[in-house]
This record gives C-alpha cells, structure tokens and sequence, in this order.
C-alpha cells in the first residue's frame, strides 16, 4: 500500500502558503469556539447561580445569558467569522498571484 | 363560523395559494435543480430559507410553551438549538459546500472511501427525516382542526397535497423559495403577539427589550413563591447541570449534523456564500428564539394572573367523542366581572382542563407536588392561545394559525427532500441504475418525494409511537452518528474507513438502544407496571442523563472509537487525502 504524501517534506511555496491558509484558519476557529463554549457551557449553565447574583434590569445575569445572551453573541460569531475568512482568503489569493 | 375562522380561511387559503404559485414559477428540469436549486442560491434568500426549513412546528407552537413550564431551565432549547449553527458555520458549511455533490452520504460515502458507510448513513438520515416529518404533519392536522374545525387527517390532507405540489414540482427549488416566503409568514405570526403582549405588560414595543425591565421576573417570581412554585428564574429546578449541560450539547451537534439543515448549504453559489448565509440564517432564527423566551415568561404571567382566582360559575357535563363524560368549566374573571372564554374553547380540544377539587367555587392555580393542583394545561396551547388570553383582534389570532402552518409545512418540504434524495439518489440510482439517464433520474426523485408525502401523512394521522420522541432520536442521532463522521473527515486526514464505520455503528446503536430502553413504554404504547424495579427499566440510568441528552455521550463514544480504531489501522489512501486538502482550501486555488 501506497504511503500518503507526507505534507512536511514538500517544501514548495505554494503548499507552504497552503499551510499558513489552514493554519490561520484553524486558530480562528478555536478563538470563535472557546467563545462559544463560555458564553454557553460556561455562563449559560456551568456558571449561571454564580452569575445570578448580578442582574441586567429586571432579569438575573446568568438567566440572560441562558435566554438571551448566549444567541446575541453566537449571531455575532458567525458574522466575524464571514467576514475574517473572507479577508483572509483575499490576502491567500493575492499571495498566489 | 366567528370572525376568527373567516380570518384563518382567508389567511390560508391566501398563503397556501402563495406557496402554490411560487411552486409553478420554480419548476426544475435537471437533477441538480431538483437537488441542490442548480448550486444558485444566494446567501440571504438561503439564510431565510435555512431558518424556516428550521424552525418547525415545534419551534413556532411548543417551544416557548415548554420554557414558559421549565422556567430557567427551559434554556437547552434555546442555547441548543442556536449553538448548532456556530458548529455548522465554522466546522461544516464551507468544507460541505467545496465538496459539492448533493447530499450528506455523498460526503461520508467518498471521504471514507466506503459503500458500506455511504449505505449506513442514507439509512440514518431517513429514519432521522421520517421521524421529524411526522409530526411537521401531526402539526398542520391540529392546526387545522382547531381553528377550521375539520379533523385532524383532513388537515393532514391538505398539507399532503401542497408540501406534494411544489416539492415534487420543483424539488429543492420550488422547496427553497417557497420557504423564503414561509419565513416571512411565520416570523411576523411570531412578533405581532409577542410585541403586544410586551406593550401590555411591560411597556416595551421590543420584546427582548420588555423581557428586561423591572418588574415582570421580580413579579412572576413571587407569584411563583405564593403558588408553592420553584421561582421562574431558579435555575436547576427541573433538571441536573450535568442533565443540562449534556442536553445542550446534543442538541448542538445534533442540529449541525441534521442532514436537512447541512443540505441547505449545498444549494448556495460558493463556500464564501455559505459562510454568509449561516449569518443570515442565525439571525433570521435568533429573531424568534429571542423573542420566545419573552413570550414564555409574559404568557406564564398572564396564565397564572388570569387563571387564579377564577370564579367557576357553572359546571357543564359534555360526552366527549371518545364516549368519556368530560366536565366543561365556565370560569368569571372576578375582577373585569366577564367570562373567560378562551379557558371554555381550549377545554372543548381536551388540551385544558380544570378540576376544583377543594369545591371553594374558585380556580387555585397552586402548586401540587411541582404541578397545578386544579388545572392540567398542555404546553403546547401557550404560544396559539396567546393571542385570545391577551384579548388581541381575531386576526391575529388567524395570523399565528397561517404562521404555524408554514413553520410546518417548510419544515417538511425540506425533510421530505432529504428522504427523496437518500433513497432516490444514495441508495436507488448509486446501487442499483448507476446508468440511469437524467430524465429517469429526475423521475425516480420525484416519485420517491411523492412516497415520502404518503407514508409522513400517514404517520401524521396515526403517529407510532416514535414521532413523540422526535427532539431525542433525530437530534441525538445525528449528533451520534452524522457530526464526529463528517468533523473527523474534514479535520483528521488519519481517520479512516475503519474508524469512521465503526464509530457511526456503535453511536447509532449506543444512542437508539438508550432511548428504547428508556422510553419504551411510549414507543410502543405499552403500560408500565407500577412496581416494576427491574434495573434495566429505570427512566434514565446513566447518571440522570435523559434520553434528549444521551447524544452527547454517543458523540463522545463515536468520537473516542474512532480514534483509537483508526490509529491501529491503516491510513486512508492517497486519493482521500486529496480531497481532504481540496476542501480545505479556499475557491479558485490553481488546480
């Protein structure tokens, strides 16, 4: 059986460029995940009798971020991630050509 | 007929011809319009799309009643049901959409190199759609037969024959454009309540904003306290944190690995556009899933407020059809001095029901053991009720009925397309005519979706006993099976055939026989011996983990499995591993 290509030992620009592309990528999504799981797991459920002890207007804070919070920011987490993968994809395009 | 049924025909009847004419305008000729809407949808119309194929009837009539009974703890729905689009933006969507192909077991089965995985995941994401479709019809019957007063398979019927036009028509593009139309109906069917009930209570025009001010929570709460009531923002009243927390997380992953949902994003121009339209379809979800906690808190209110302390001025005994003798409660409301009458036609569908069991001639709303004492009110009822509790005009009442029946109706088109493809595409043209020509091709899809509408309205009108389980077998077996194989298979070159299978198998099996095993009393209608203790029959075993949250650990079990199995086998071969560089990469790389 064949051996894969092992992407180390091709040392070409293109797949380095490649490589930075995916690398970019990736700590993005773990920086937009590690939001996500805060606002979530975190001060959605782990942590809302800790945070209830604050309130927002009439509501305690860990039951905003249950009930409201927690969905405001994931709309905005999807947004910031369409729009930096799109910026990074025009700086990987312009590096090709 | 009352004003409220002219207005729920016309609202309808105008809607349904709507849907109808946007079927016709969207006829395909080719497979890939019939599959995938020709790759041609853009971001925003997809984004709309997604949320109504989305939110269902579940989402539109139970969810906001379920958290208006489980208070704080009513918060999985939400954060579950939501999360899974982050999961879905970042993690699938764009690699799915690079891959291109129409379907989920198209990825699974080239990824893993395998029939056997691509046969295994057809099978799961129709038994995943059936279950879910069945009760999107059940949904459009009890819709029907409570506000046109026909029955509930007639209603069923009428869904049939529209969901049949312009999917079998049109397919994903008559069903896409025709759910573009169904979100608009069933968000404004949400906002008009939930605004005016928001004004009425708390003086807000924005419910989000309403939810917030002084005053409503603190009041509810020691409402709450006076009935014998955990207090409505107490978390961990209902259920354990681990409970929670593993009920969130399935529902999650479930939600990013659904296949109807995943298809979605087959149908936009490039991956750039997928991106996009998850943001739009999360925005256009977040519109009513931040609106329906509002709701749910401001409809307990009035509940309880209206309900307690209602003078009973008369006791009417009614034969039922069932042949039962059921009392009908007239009920006063002391202070205005005039009927109740909404209470009197909700007790007519059996849905509410009093008992003044102390005989004081009044209606206490207090807690019983966690439950009212003197009233049994199905959740379901909170969201359409609504409307008639707040004493809005008749119209509005049949604006939420026309919405509840396009968050349904979109729900199944979309569901309904993903049977049609698994079997007409996956299974039928893959295995058995791989040299069918376009024309049959097409054919075999549309007679497969026409199936598919036949069987779900049957189970609409005689739901076995599975349907009611829908929120734990579809979510909790996709985020078993579909997430860790299609995660793995973007994210880990090494994973291979071997892992991948067996990981799919042991979370589908895992999950199925926890659910069953739990729940089997309401699958197969069986009564449970009250002093059966036998270990294997408790209710939920696994440290208190509940059936909805048993996806969780599938998940994991998939995932570790995987893992190891995969290490100790060979690596994938070469040419999967291309693909996986492929899809990784962004559009228009040089070849």
């Amino acid at each position: 059986m064949p051996e894969p290509p092992d992407p180390d030992t091709d040392s070409s620009d293109r797949s380095e460029r490649e490589r930075s592309y995916w690398r970019a990528n990736m700590r993005l999504i773990m920086v937009l995940l590690a939001i996500w799981a805060l606002v979530s797991f975190g001060c959605g459920v782990l942590l809302i009798e800790w945070l209830n002890q604050w309130s927002l207007g009439g509501l305690p804070l860990g039951f905003w971020f249950a009930q409201q919070g927690s969905i405001y920011t994931f709309v905005v987490l999807i947004a910031v991630y369409a729009v930096l993968m799109d910026r990074l994809d025009r700086r990987h395009r312009r590096q090709q050509d | 007929m009352d004003a409220t049924n002219w207005w729920t025909f016309a609202f309808v009847g105008l809607t349904f011809v709507g849907y109808l004419w946007i079927g016709w305008r969207s006829r395909v000729r080719d497979s890939e319009g019939f599959y995938v809407a020709g790759h041609g949808v853009p971001a925003f119309a997809n984004g709309a799309a997604t949320a109504a194929d989305w939110m269902s009837a579940a989402s539109f009539i139970s969810m906001a009643g379920l958290i208006s009974f489980l208070g704080s703890d009513g918060s999985f729905y939400l954060m579950g049901w939501t999360g899974g689009y982050v999961l879905l933006a970042l993690l699938l969507a764009p690699y799915l959409r690079k891959f291109g192909q129409y379907t989920v077991p198209d990825f699974i089965g080239a990824r893993y190199a395998s029939e056997g995985a691509r046969v295994v995941a057809a099978i799961c994401a129709v038994f995943i759609s059936m279950t879910y479709v069945s009760g999107q019809m059940r949904g459009v019957g009890i819709v029907f037969s409570r506000f046109l007063e026909v029955e509930v398979w007639q209603g069923v019927v009428v869904g049939m024959v529209i969901v049949a036009f312009f999917a079998v028509l049109g397919g994903m593009k008559g069903i896409t454009w025709t759910q573009v139309a169904q979100f608009f109906v069933l968000i404004l069917a949400f906002l008009i309540p939930s605004v005016a009930l928001s004004r009425e209570l708390t003086g807000s025009f924005i419910p989000q904003l309403g939810f917030t001010r002084e005053g409503v929570a603190a009041a509810l709460n020691d409402l709450h306290r006076e009935l014998g009531f955990a207090e409505y923002t107490q978390a961990f009243a209902h259920r354990s944190q681990l409970d929670i927390l593993c009920i969130v997380f399935a529902l999650m992953a479930g939600t990013a690995g659904l296949p109807h949902v995943i298809v979605r994003f087959y149908t936009v121009k490039s991956v750039r556009a997928a991106r996009y339209s998850a943001a739009w379809a999360l925005f256009f979800i977040a519109i009513l899933y931040t609106t329906a906690p509002a709701l749910a808190m401001f409809a307990r209110w009035n509940l309880l407020e209206t309900l307690h302390g209602a003078q009973v001025s008369e006791v009417e005994e009614v034969i039922a059809d069932d042949g039962t003798t059921r009392k009908l409660y007239h009920l006063t409301d002391p202070e205005r001095g005039e009927a109740i009458e909404w209470a009197l036609s909700w007790q007519h569908t059996g849905l509410l029901s009093f008992d003044d069991a102390d005989g004081d001639g009044s209606i206490s709303m207090a807690s019983r053991d966690g439950v009212f004492a003197e009233t049994t009110v199905d959740p379901d009822i909170i969201v359409v009720s609504t409307p008639e509790i707040a004493r809005l005009p008749p119209w509005v009442v049949a604006l939420v009925a026309a919405g509840a029946l396009a968050a349904a109706l979109s729900t199944a088109a979309g569901l309904l397309l993903v049977i049609s493809s698994s079997i007409a595409h996956d299974l039928w043209v893959h295995f058995v005519d791989p040299d069918a020509s376009e024309e049959k091709r097409l054919r075999i899809g549309r007679r497969m979706i026409l199936l598919a509408v036949v069987v779900a309205g049957y189970f609409g009108i005689r739901p076995p006993g599975f349907v009611a389980q829908v929120v734990a077998f579809a979510f909790g077996l996709a985020a078993s099976t579909f997430f860790p194989a299609i995660l793995m298979g973007i994210f880990d070159k090494r994973m291979n055939r071997q892992g991948a299978v067996t990981g799919m198998i042991v979370g589908l099996l895992f999950t199925s026989f926890y659910i069953l095993g739990s729940r089997w009393d309401m699958i197969f209608h069986i009564e449970r011996p009250a002093d059966w203790i036998a270990p294997w029959y408790q209710t939920q075993w696994l440290m208190g983990i509940s059936p909805e949250g048993i996806g969780a650990v599938g998940a994991a079990l998939n995932w570790s499995l995987a893992m190891l199995i995969s290490r100790a086998t060979p690596p994938p071969p070469a040419q999967v591993i291309e693909l996986v560089e492929r899809i990784r990469l962004p559009e228009n790389a040089p070849a």
